[in-house]
Formats: C-alpha cells, structure tokens, sequence
C-alpha cells in the first residue's frame, strides 16, 4: 500500500518536468514566421525610399500605394482560405472581369435581350444596390461551380479553376459584346462609384484612405479572427494538413471546400466592384493575370502552396510588398517591364525560405 | 444484450471481394481481438462498423437497434469510438486541436461563436494525463513522438462516453514501454463496462488484453473463439491458412 503511495507520486514527478518545459515563446514564434520577415524587408525598403525619394513618403503616394494594392489584397485574403485547404484559384482574374461586366450593365440600364421587359423597365432593378447584390452573386456562382466541381466531383482545383479562367473571361466579353462599358446612370452611379472611388468612408479622419484599403484592413481582421477563433478555420487547416483524417474526424470536407471558394470568388467580385466605382468604367478585361498577383502575395505571405499554412496577416503583407517595390521601382526610374521579374522572384524565394523552414523543423 | 452484432457483413468494391459473409457479436465489457494477414478485410470490416463505408449486404445492430450510418459522425453519435491505424492526425494542429477536432469546444455569445482554446487544450491536458503520456496540448503534432501521436488518437475517443472503441494497430508504432500502458489502458478501458475491437499483429498484445480472437482470411471469417482455448500457433495457422477453420 505504502509502496504504490509513492509510486504514484513519482510518476506524477517524472512527466511534471517535461510538460512544465518552456513552450516555444512569443518572439521564437514570431521570428518563425515568413509573414514577419516579409514586414521587416517592406520597412527596410520603406526607410530606404523615404530618404531616396522625397516623394514616396507623401501622404498622396501612401494614399495611391494603399489603394492599389487594396484591390490584389483583398483577393489574396480570399485566396488564402482556398491555398490552406491545398487547393488554388486561377480563375479570380476572370471572375473580376465578369462580375466589372455584370455590375456595369445594371447601372447602364440598357436593355438586355434575354431579360423580361419588366426587368428591363423598373428603376430598382438597375440601382446601386443591385448592381452590387448581382456583381457579387455572379462572382458566388462562379465559386461554387468552382467548388462543386473540386469538392464533389473530386477534380483538381488547377483544372477545374483554369477552365474557368477562360470560360469566365469569355462570358465576360461576350456579356459585354466586346465594349468598355461607361457613362453609367449618373444618379445611381454616384453611390456605386463613392464606394470604390472614395475615401474614409465619408467620415473626418484627419488622413486620407481610401475606401478599398479601409474595407481591406477591415477584411483582414476579419479573416485573421475566423482562422485563429472559429471552427470552420481550424477544418480549413485541418483540411490542407490531412484531408482524410479531417474526413474520419467528421469535418465536413467537402461542404468546408466549396465554402472556401466562394468566398474566393466573391472576395474577387468585390475587388471588381471596387475597382469599377473607382475607376467608373467596367472593361471585359479587368484582372487580367492579377491571379497571379493574389496567389503571389498570399505565399510571399507565408501561405503554403502544399496547404495547411497561411494566414491573413500574409496575404496582407504580402501584397504590400509587392506593391511598394513596384512603387519603389517606378520612382526609382527603373524600366516598368522589370516588375514581373521582381514579382518572380520573390515568390521563387518564398518557396525556397519555406523549404528551408520545412527543413529545419523535420 | 450484445453491444455489437454483425449479421452476413459483406462488403465489395467493384469487383473486388474484401468481405464475405462476416457474423460477429460484442458484448459489453469484452475485448476481441481481429486479426488477419494483409488483405485479410480488418480494417474494412473496422470501417464498417464506424460508418466510414456502408455494407454491401448484412445488418449492423448495436444494442439491439439495426443501424445505418452514412458517416462516421453518425457512428460516434451511436457511442463508436475509432483509432484509425494511421492515426487520422493533422501534423499542422496541435494536440489539443488534434483531439477535438470535429467537435471543437465552442463559447458562445448570442449568435457569434468561438472557439474555446484554453478549456480545450486544459481538458486535452487532463486527457493526456490520465494516458500517463508526457504530451503536450499545444505542441503541434508535427513534433511528436510515435507515443504521443498515439496518444492523442487515443485521447479523441476519450472525449464521450463510447460504448465501443474501435482501434486498428494502436501499438504498431510506439515503444515497448508505451505499449505496454496502451495495453493497460485498453484493460481499463474493458473493465469499465466497453466493448472493444483490437486489430492487431503483434500476438503477444491480443493474448494480454483480448477475450476472445477472431480471425479473418481473405474477408471470410474463420475462427472465433475465446482466448483461453487458442494458442498463438492455432492463430498463426488461421492466419495463414495452415489450420482451415477453427
């Protein structure tokens, strides 16, 4: 009796120890993350062009960076989701196209062959609103043909999305008959183009942002908290690490799946949206490669290609880069055409740093 | 009444066979042990049972009631608890996410729900405990031991109150000394009242904790019987033949 007394205790003793063992701390943790070495090179670039170039640290050029790189952004937080899982989206550049296309042609009020009269005539179906509402439901079936196709029928999301990327497009331009759509109703238009075009929200901030980037940040909280706190994150993750242990642990993997590209695709469709209400015109060719552009920040971000690695802070930063080097590279005089070698290479790196990492932690 | 009971299990894909036939019955508080070469049907037959794939033919009735599960979720509902012979972990989570995964600890305020990170990862601590294995919840499973990868599969099933725990070669990849506190664990796990299936190739294993062995050939089940009656050698000729039926 008194022996097992203290064999108890004992036991308890020797696995204490190891389970009080410091867990990784706070800054190791942070250290391992691309994300933060990303954000380190973007203030060093940052630092260095503010002194270089006295025109990049203006609230202007912040102003213009910051919105630009909104609308890339944003697809890349919706990029995310999908590359966690292990899959890919090629086809956002189309969907922008399509969703710039529907959007226009409600607020232009043309009549459309193949909708009823009724359609055709009422006020409120061509409004702002609508004009949102329908961006955005096209973008949302383009996903879930996009998700069907991958979750269900079980093809590759590489296939599956890059058929769509032509089949988009082309529904794109032949929606619009092949004709840069403007000169939208000038009442409703106004609230369509403000959203996209303006700044702060229309509140006195005492700095200028724009819209796009103000909804991006927003986005981008958004996101990080669905990751980090909800359940339909952690299947996310638990997807891209091990699809079939998720599917024994009762995940709902296909239902999670398509979920991840609508919202894919409906983060490209108010990137559209977006860039049309600035832009306040809609052209059949709108994103054209920007996939590559969202695929790019969210892994020079720290996403995983392989899956079960991203993060929303990633596809943020990683876009930023991106988008101030193109900058950098404008203002330093540098031939525009050198930006896709840029580009190029830092995703190249990216994949080569989490090689490295992969490396190091097996 | 028996906790399990298998009537004319059969179970092909396309024109492969992979079972045939298969009566079985569980009772509470009883261990058997499966066992069968490569290919012999077992860890279809476990699939089966957890509702991964529905039969081809045969009833499945658990305590009496025949049963239909079209996912495992369904299963586990109906108190079936499985340990996946690879374990069915996520080397990107970490042990406490391991654990709950599919039925996450959520808190909860009006519509908005999230999840409870420290409650997990303090109840998966408890689990682990009670394992007796020095694991930690919020190490990623990446960084794990053979043991303690075991551990947290074998902690998942901990989680309800199983009537029937499942587990496809707990010990196949983990220490002598671990397996002998699986074993162990497994003892308990009987003795409180479980049914429990143990596929396995290790003979020693089955001959410490199982009750009664059942041996499949080619997805035809050809012995079953209580454990003090066998040997390893009349399972070893089962197994491969030797022995037509016992």
């Amino acid at each position: 009796m008194a022996d097992t007394s203290k064999a108890t205790p004992s036991a308890q003793v020797a696995i204490d120890p190891v389970l009080a063992v410091q867990q990784q701390t706070l800054l190791q943790r942070i250290a391992a993350a691309q994300s933060f070495w990303v954000t380190i090179a973007l203030i060093l670039i940052c630092a260095v062009m503010s002194v270089k170039e006295p025109v990049f640290a203006t609230e202007d050029n912040f102003f213009n960076i910051t919105r630009n790189f909104a609308f890339i952004g944003i697809m890349a937080l919706g990029m995310t989701p999908v590359i966690v899982t292990g899959g890919i989206d090629l086809s956002v550049g189309s969907v922008m196209g399509l969703v710039a296309i529907v959007s226009g042609s409600v607020l232009l009020k043309q009549p459309i062959d193949f909708m009823p009269d009724w359609w055709n005539n009422a006020d409120w179906t061509h409004s702002w609103f609508m004009a949102i509402i329908l961006g955005l439901a096209a973008g949302a079936i383009a996903g879930l043909v996009n998700g069907v196709l991958i979750a269900y029928v079980g093809l590759p999301p590489f296939v599956v999305t890059l058929g769509m990327l032509s089949a988009v497009r082309s529904v794109a331009v032949v929606l619009s008959e092949s004709k840069m759509l403007y000169d939208f109703r000038p009442d409703q238009a106004a609230t369509f183009k403000a959203l996209g075009g303006g700044e702060n929200f229309g509140l006195a901030l005492g700095f200028r942002v724009s819209n796009p980037f103000l909804i991006f940040v927003i986005l981008t909280l958004l996101l990080g908290l669905v990751l980090k706190m909800s359940a339909w994150g952690r299947h996310i993750f638990a997807i891209g690490g091990n699809e079939q242990a998720a599917n024994l642990t009762g995940v709902p993997v296909k239902r999670v799946k398509v979920q991840a590209y609508v919202i894919c695709s409906l983060s490209a469709a108010l990137s559209a949206i977006l860039s049309v209400g600035w832009s306040g015109s809609a052209n059949n060719s709108l994103g054209q490669s920007y996939e590559l552009l969202a695929i790019a920040s969210a892994v020079i971000g720290g996403a995983n290609l392989m899956g079960g690695e991203g993060t929303a802070y990633g596809a943020f930063i990683g876009s930023a880069l991106i988008f101030v080097i193109r900058n950098s590279l404008l203002m330093a005089g540098v031939d525009s055409n050198w930006q896709g070698m840029f580009v190029g290479s830092f995703i190249i790196l990216a994949v080569v740093l989490e090689r490295v990492r992969g490396k190091r932690r097996e | 009444m028996p906790a399990l009971e298998l009537t004319g299990i059969s179970k092909h894909f396309g024109a492969i066979q992979a079972l045939t036939g298969v009566d079985m019955t569980l009772e509470h508080g009883e261990a058997l042990g499966l066992m069968g070469d490569n290919g012999a049907g077992k860890s279809t037959l476990v699939k089966v049972i957890a509702g991964n794939f529905p039969p081809s033919e045969g009833e499945i009735r658990i305590e009496g009631r025949t049963v239909h599960f079209a996912k495992p979720a369904e299963a586990r509902a109906q108190g079936v608890e499985v340990v996946y012979q690879d374990l069915a972990l996520c080397n990107n989570l970490t042990a406490a996410a391991n654990v709950f995964l599919g039925r996450e600890i959520k808190k909860r305020l009006g519509p908005l729900q999230w999840l409870d990170h420290n409650l997990m990862a303090r109840r998966a601590g408890e689990l682990f405990k009670e394992l007796k294995s020095e694991t930690r919840p919020r190490d990623l499973v990446r960084q794990m031991s053979g043991g303690q990868r075991q551990a947290v599969a074998i902690a998942r099933t901990r989680l309800s109150q199983p009537r029937m725990v499942l587990m496809d070669e707990p010990t196949a990849a983990i220490s002598v000394r671990q397996v002998a506190e699986v074993l162990d664990l497994i003892k308990r796990l009987r003795d409180s009242g479980m049914a429990i299936i143990l596929i396995s190739h290790r003979m020693p294993d089955v001959f410490a904790v199982c009750d009664r062995v059942a041996v499949l050939r080619r997805g035809r089940k050809v012995a079953d019987k209580a454990i003090k009656s066998s040997s390893p050698e009349e399972v070893t000729g089962l197994i491969t033949g030797a022995i037509e039926r016992a």
